[in-house]
């Protein structure tokens, strides 16, 4: 782990703060970043300990948004906590209720039906595309760029709009019940959601032209906060970060769900660099299989109902489950414990953000002050996500 | 400069298989005769679900050595999430007895969950072999008392912050972490508010309304708390 770039300049910084101190009695600066600021989607604080224009230490200062949903879930019924677990990553609502709903269905032994299932991995898919686009257009304003942010706001609507007329919530569906979903799609529904893949391609071939082939973004990018594969692995990275590190793992191919990804045919994206180029670069082109998954699963939704049958009060049998899906930001995992009750024993809710975060201290040792918010920006995180 | 394209190759999906729940798991007995013959007899106890996961208990003082041990040697290379679990069922249950009643019985024996436990609270930690995708979840007890365990940062270096936020929410001690602040609650709060003799204040100050719980009707109330949400 040690004896990469940004160690070594870690401890030639550290060599210099001291010598400073010691000559010119000077003293190295602490930059406040935060709460607010754009780059922290929510309100998280970045305290840096500079000198000159480098990072000796920084850490990220947690908890403005905490909202104990781990403590809240165990008075809440089963059906009850999806309310709670929307709000978690709250750019892709219904991908947070997926993991949950599975893993108290895994406990009771009951499944969706197929119907269901498909419906659950289009709208999954969907809030992917939500959440992703969002990113890929902050990305642009981050790094000083106005035009993407525009685009991306207007191109998530459509996507929005959709979620609504399926669920009745742009932001939070709760429309996962435990076997199956709450109602069946609207008339007319999968031919729009057609027309509006063909726009968000189009999108992110926009991005691509407008970001990705842009020299400034490059260089501000390429060779920036690079992760080693095996930190990305010590850390629990997942997701694109994970991706980018040149790991080949997506939790949507290498695990067996009642979902309905493995009916379409789609790539797993890697990169080999790890940096933040790579992060984002990653991100964009699963927004574009995204894209692809939707349009393939919308040709096959067999008829059928979208509920199996489930007693109204549910008690979900005595049991302890594990299930994670490949959410926007990464791994979204419930370890669930269930006593036999209407409500779950304990949840432990491991959230993608929480881990992709927990990284900064060892990654901006040694960077620049203007690439902490480059590196924040391609790592990726919603404040929801990490405080819960 | 055009993108550089990843070098990896499109592996085939896997065959579409409805989901089945196989009754003989091999890959998974194989994995647990594999670590209980490199963890000796550090592993106290082992539960194993066909198709679904494993689970272990390792003696408390053997925690950070076992982890070391399944990571080097059975390869179990990422660190999912670290937490702990209290098995003490509620004394307030789910916060839902009428205030105006005397407070009723409950059932206060401690059970522990899949391999066992003579603890109250107990640390468990997910780990995962980034090549089979395979996962463990390793327990481990704390005593009552003193829930004390060694620290895993030297291990697995993202364990920092979820020991940080066990400490906080459980009250446990890692020895050897270096920073063991509260994460997300303010420095002067007192108490560990995810053990389960710690009362939600929310429902104790109000009754709840959810008791029954059914599916509301449109444009019916609804008393969610939580205010929070359409941010960015």
């Amino acid at each position: 782990m040690l004896g990469d770039r940004q160690q070594l300049s870690y401890i030639a910084a550290q060599a210099a703060d001291a010598r400073l101190n010691l000559e010119l009695e000077t003293e190295g600066m602490t930059l406040n970043i935060g709460p607010q600021h754009p780059a922290t989607h929510g309100t998280l604080r970045i305290i840096a300990r500079l000198d000159g224009e480098q990072v000796v230490w920084a850490e990220p200062a947690c908890g403005y948004m905490h909202r104990g949903y781990e403590k809240l879930a165990e008075v809440r019924t089963f059906p009850q906590v999806t309310t709670l677990v929307n709000r978690i990553d709250w750019l892709g609502s219904f991908a947070n209720e997926v993991p949950f709903i599975l893993a108290a269905e895994k406990l009771m032994g009951v499944e969706a039906p197929t119907r269901a299932q498909y419906i659950r991995t289009i709208l999954f898919e969907l809030s992917r595309i939500a959440n992703v686009s969002l990113f890929l257009g902050d990305l642009g304003v981050q790094l000083g760029a106005i035009t993407p942010v525009f685009l991306a706001f207007r191109d998530r609507e459509y996507v929005l709009n959709l979620i609504e007329s399926a669920t009745g919530g742009r932001f939070h569906p709760n429309f996962d019940r435990i076997g199956g979903l709450k109602d069946d799609l609207p008339a007319g529904w999968i031919d729009e959601t057609r027309a509006v893949m063909k726009k968000l391609r189009g999108f992110c071939d926009q991005i691509e032209d407008l970001l990705f082939g842009n020299e400034i973004f490059q260089s501000r990018t390429r060779g920036i906060g690079v992760i080693p594969r095996d930190v990305a692995l010590q850390y629990g990275l997942s997701g694109a970060n994970l991706r980018a590190s040149g790991v080949d793992w997506d939790l949507r191919r290498d695990q067996s769900l009642p979902m309905m990804w493995n009916k379409a045919d789609w790539k797993v994206w890697t990169h080999p660099d790890g940096d933040s180029f790579a992060r984002c670069w990653i991100r964009l082109q699963e927004t574009r299989e995204s894209t692809k998954i939707v349009d393939q699963l919308l040709g096959s939704i067999p008829a059928g109902p979208v509920m199996a049958k489930v007693p109204k009060i549910i008690k979900v049998p005595e049991g302890e489950a594990w299930v994670s899906t490949e959410n926007p930001l990464g791994e979204m995992g419930y370890y669930v414990v269930s006593r036999g009750d209407l409500g779950p024993f304990r949840v432990k809710i491991r959230s993608a953000s929480f881990n992709n975060i927990s990284i900064t201290p060892w990654l901006l040792r040694g960077v620049y002050v203007p690439d902490i918010v480059t590196i924040l920006a391609s790592l990726y995180f919603i404040l929801g996500d990490i405080d819960r | 400069m055009l993108p550089k394209l990843p070098s990896a190759e499109v592996r085939p999906l896997s065959s579409n298989s409805e989901i089945t729940t196989p009754v003989v798991d091999t890959a998974r007995e194989e994995l647990l005769v594999a670590i209980k013959s490199s963890l000796g007899d550090a592993v106290v106890d082992s539960h194993l679900k066909p198709g679904d996961d494993i689970w272990i208990r390792v003696r408390n003082d053997a925690w950070q050595t076992s982890i070391k041990k399944l990571r080097d040697i059975n390869s179990f290379d990422y660190f999912c999430f670290l937490s702990a679990i209290d098995w003490m069922p509620s004394p307030y249950g789910r916060g839902e007895d009428d205030p105006t009643e005397p407070a009723p019985q409950r059932d206060m024996t401690i059970r522990s969950g899949y391999a066992g436990g003579e603890t109250r609270m107990q640390v468990f930690v997910r780990i995962v072999n980034s090549k089979t995708h395979i996962g463990l979840n390793v327990k481990a007890d704390v005593a009552d008392a003193t829930p004390t365990i060694d620290s895993l940062i030297t291990v697995f270096a993202g364990a920092n912050w979820h020991e940080r936020e066990a400490h906080e929410m459980f009250g446990i001690e890692f020895a050897g972490h270096p920073d063991l602040r509260k994460m997300y609650l303010p420095v002067d709060f007192e108490g560990h508010p995810m053990r389960k003799d710690f009362p939600l204040l929310a429902r104790m100050v109000k009754p709840w309304p959810g008791i029954v719980d059914v599916e509301p009707l449109p444009g019916g109330d609804d008393s969610g708390d939580s205010s929070d949400g359409d941010a960015s």
